[in-house]
């Protein structure tokens, strides 16, 4: 089994610890993982902007890139759904059926539903609140929309129990957006900060001292929220949690 | 980079207390409406269910439409069609004038509001008057519904006890919700019994026995036809079930969705007007068939106003009835707007942050959040994308696109990391009106793998 990992642009350029704690990761548990070089961006930031036929040419990229991988995985929910759910579609009037969209997969699904984890060395002796992202849960279902009428599962849930000395936690409005969106939060920067301060205010209401989450954009969000209103609450991507200690 | 949107709903967060509290009372009707979903185990099924129906009437409103109106007539009732709102107008105008009715009372109907009718009939001389509380309220106040269902949920009581001081003449001062609540039912029960004609919407549409079904909590409308010898009842031509078993699934979804309720306290059928009455039934286009024409929009024809996509949408409970242009807010007047008029209502599409909640938790399944995807998708053609965020999509897409440059601006951009404050927060920055800037990593990951640094 071949693995691709997939390092979104911003995971690229602003964390990159992230991309480390996920290949560390998948690498402890005796996974075949490699980055093919030179990755840049899946499209979603102009597409969710009302530009999606601008990113045809990245979708294209990306076909070659993991075309001799089995499945691809990386560390952002969003990006990975935005391959899933609209790469086809956009290759589809390039002429190109899209393969990646089959193997794609969310670090945090992968673990769960292909390689189904059951144990892991790490330790986090802290509260931690999820952050259920709107993609994350609502594109690749990776916990169960509150709006539903299905018994309550959480990947993510799942995972974090694994690790040693962890309290989990989770908002009162479980998944409810933080507000970040791409090109929203700034053409709506109003009401997006309202919505990332609510959700703050919401994790720290669980007496956690970290959000976690499968998404580094709302992470990143909510970040700039805390720093700004000088909160005493920390942001760290699951991937790091679930290597801490590797 | 802004929209008429988004400045209004800048304005509406400036008094934080006011949407605070507007954004956790919307939110307490979506627990209550996730209370009541999770009572019934078959509810995923009978949105499945109701999603499907709606597809199919909506495939065969040729049949179904016909069908109704041949049992309607045998019922007694006299049935009309309106191609767009001006003949829908003239037609209660016609009607209207031939009983020599100078005062309509009426229930609340979004499709009136959608055809501008009260402005209309205002102008022939017409009194009418809204029987619903809420609508009453703001018709009083002068002001438009900003929620469709909770169309005055905006208003405090203390506002509503003024303009009452002011309009009907009550105590001063006495904002208890009964007293005013009474004080009002005194006011309405006067303006029942003098009506001369009497108008409701309709919920549902019955194609297998030519009634129609309106649900209220107020029994307002089932006052206001009991009195007058004529009744209206308008409705958009989407409203068509096939048959009584297929209503039944709705009805058990709409008030469970709408207000947390397992049943509206009224629902009323009207089939048969009663002797010496007339029972006149208009059934309206105003658009519809064209949005059967377009695919990617044609489950917005779904739609039974429900408004639960209003009260789970994060930017609507933040921003308020208001601070959309089209008079249908929230999710579903986003699209419903973008297909009366794309170029007119192209404002609102901004107010999403594509969480897809409204698509969820929307009874019939209409794809929402996807919808607003694709209108925005169209913008640019239609002419109005906003010029600095095409910049910004054409700019990255300059950049992503080139490997090489990417990540050699990435090798230069921890530098902005250390730039002075006042040139990274200006006033341009949208991002720092609220949130730190992200930091730049010293190094890339793709930097770092190719040093071998990922071990």
């Amino acid at each position: 089994m071949k693995v691709g990992l997939f390092i979104p642009c911003y995971v690229n350029a602003v964390y990159p610890e992230v991309g480390i704690a996920a290949y560390k990761l998948l690498d402890s548990i005796g996974v075949d993982v490699n980055y093919p070089l030179d990755q840049t961006c899946c499209g979603q930031p102009m597409a969710n902007a009302g530009f999606e036929k601008e990113s045809t040419r990245m979708a294209l990229r990306m076909e070659r890139l993991f075309k001799s991988y089995d499945y691809i995985v990386g560390p952002s929910a969003s990006c990975v759904a935005f391959v899933k759910e609209n790469h086809p579609r956009i290759l589809e009037k390039a002429h190109h059926v899209c393969i990646n969209s089959h193997k794609i997969y969310d670090i945090c699904e992968f673990l769960h539903d292909v390689i189904k984890v059951e144990a892991l060395a790490s330790e986090f002796p802290h509260k931690v609140s999820i952050h259920n992202s709107c993609h994350g849960v609502r594109e690749l279902h990776l916990s169960s929309p509150s709006e539903m009428n299905i018994p309550y599962y959480s990947k993510l849930r799942d995972l974090l129990t694994l690790v040693k000395g962890i309290e989990v936690f989770e908002p009162k409005r479980v998944d409810e957006c933080c507000g970040f969106g791409g090109m929203f939060s700034i053409e709506e920067p109003e009401v997006s900060i309202c919505m990332g301060q609510d959700k703050v205010k919401d994790h720290m209401s669980t007496g956690a001292e970290y959000i976690t989450g499968a998404d580094s954009s709302c992470l990143m969000h909510m970040q700039g929220v805390i720093e700004r209103d000088k909160l005493p609450i920390k942001t760290i991507h699951i991937v790091q949690i679930l290597a801490a200690g590797l | 980079m802004s929209t008429l949107h988004s400045k209004a709903a800048a304005r509406f967060i400036k008094n934080r207390a006011q949407e605070l509290w507007h954004d956790e009372t919307l939110w307490m009707v979506r627990a209550k409406r996730d209370k009541m979903s999770r009572s019934l185990p078959e509810w995923e099924n009978l949105r499945n269910l109701a999603s499907a129906i709606k597809m199919y009437s909506n495939s065969h409103l040729d049949t179904l439409l016909q069908e109704f109106e041949m049992n309607a007539k045998a019922n007694g009732a006299i049935v009309h069609w309106a191609k767009d709102a001006e003949e829908h107008n003239q037609i209660v105008y016609g009607i209207l004038k031939e009983h020599n009715a100078k005062n309509l009372i009426k229930s609340k109907s979004m499709l009136t509001e959608e055809c501008e009718m009260a402005s209309f009939l205002k102008s022939k001389d017409i009194d009418v008057v809204e029987s619903d509380l809420g609508e009453r309220i703001l018709q009083l106040m002068n002001l438009k519904p900003s929620h469709i269902v909770l169309p005055a949920i905006h208003v405090k009581r203390q506002q509503v006890g003024k303009m009452m001081e002011k309009e009907l003449g009550i105590e001063k001062d006495n904002f208890d919700p009964t007293y005013l609540t009474h004080s009002m039912r005194k006011h309405l029960r006067e303006k029942f019994l003098h009506a001369d004609a009497s108008m409701t919407g309709a919920n549902f549409a019955v194609a297998s026995t030519g009634e129609i079904v309106v649900c209220t909590n107020e029994g307002n409308a089932d006052m206001g036809t009991s009195f007058a010898k004529v009744h209206i009842a308008t409705f958009g031509m989407e409203k068509i079930v096939p048959n009584v078993e297929s209503l039944g699934i709705f009805t058990r979804l709409l008030a469970r969705s709408g207000t947390g309720q397992p049943i509206t306290s009224y629902t009323s059928h009207y089939k048969t007007p009663a002797e010496g009455c007339e029972f006149h039934i208009i059934i309206v286009d105003n658009g519809r068939s064209n949005i059967l024409s377009q695919p990617e929009h044609i489950k917005t024809l779904n739609c039974i106003r429900c408004g639960e996509c209003m009260n789970t949408c994060p930017v609507y409970r933040r921003s308020g009835g208001y601070s959309y242009t089209y008079f249908i807010p929230g999710p579903i007047g986003i699209n419903l707007g973008m297909l009366k008029n794309s170029k007119a209502y192209s404002d609102n599409v901004s107010a999403c942050s594509l969480c897809l909640s409204c698509s969820y938790v929307c009874p019939v399944k209409v794809d929402l959040g996807e919808q607003i995807y694709v209108w925005r998708q169209k913008l640019d053609e239609i002419g109005v994308a906003n010029k600095q965020k095409k910049a910004m999509s054409l700019g990255l897409k300059l950049l992503m696109d080139r490997p090489k440059l990417f990540n050699s601006a990435l090798k230069f951009a921890p530098i902005v990391n250390h730039l002075p404050r006042f040139i990274v927060y200006n006033a341009a920055n949208a991002w720092g009106k609220g949130r730190e800037m992200p930091e730049f990593a010293k190094e890339s990951f793709n930097e770092m793998w190719k040093k071998n640094k990922v071990k």
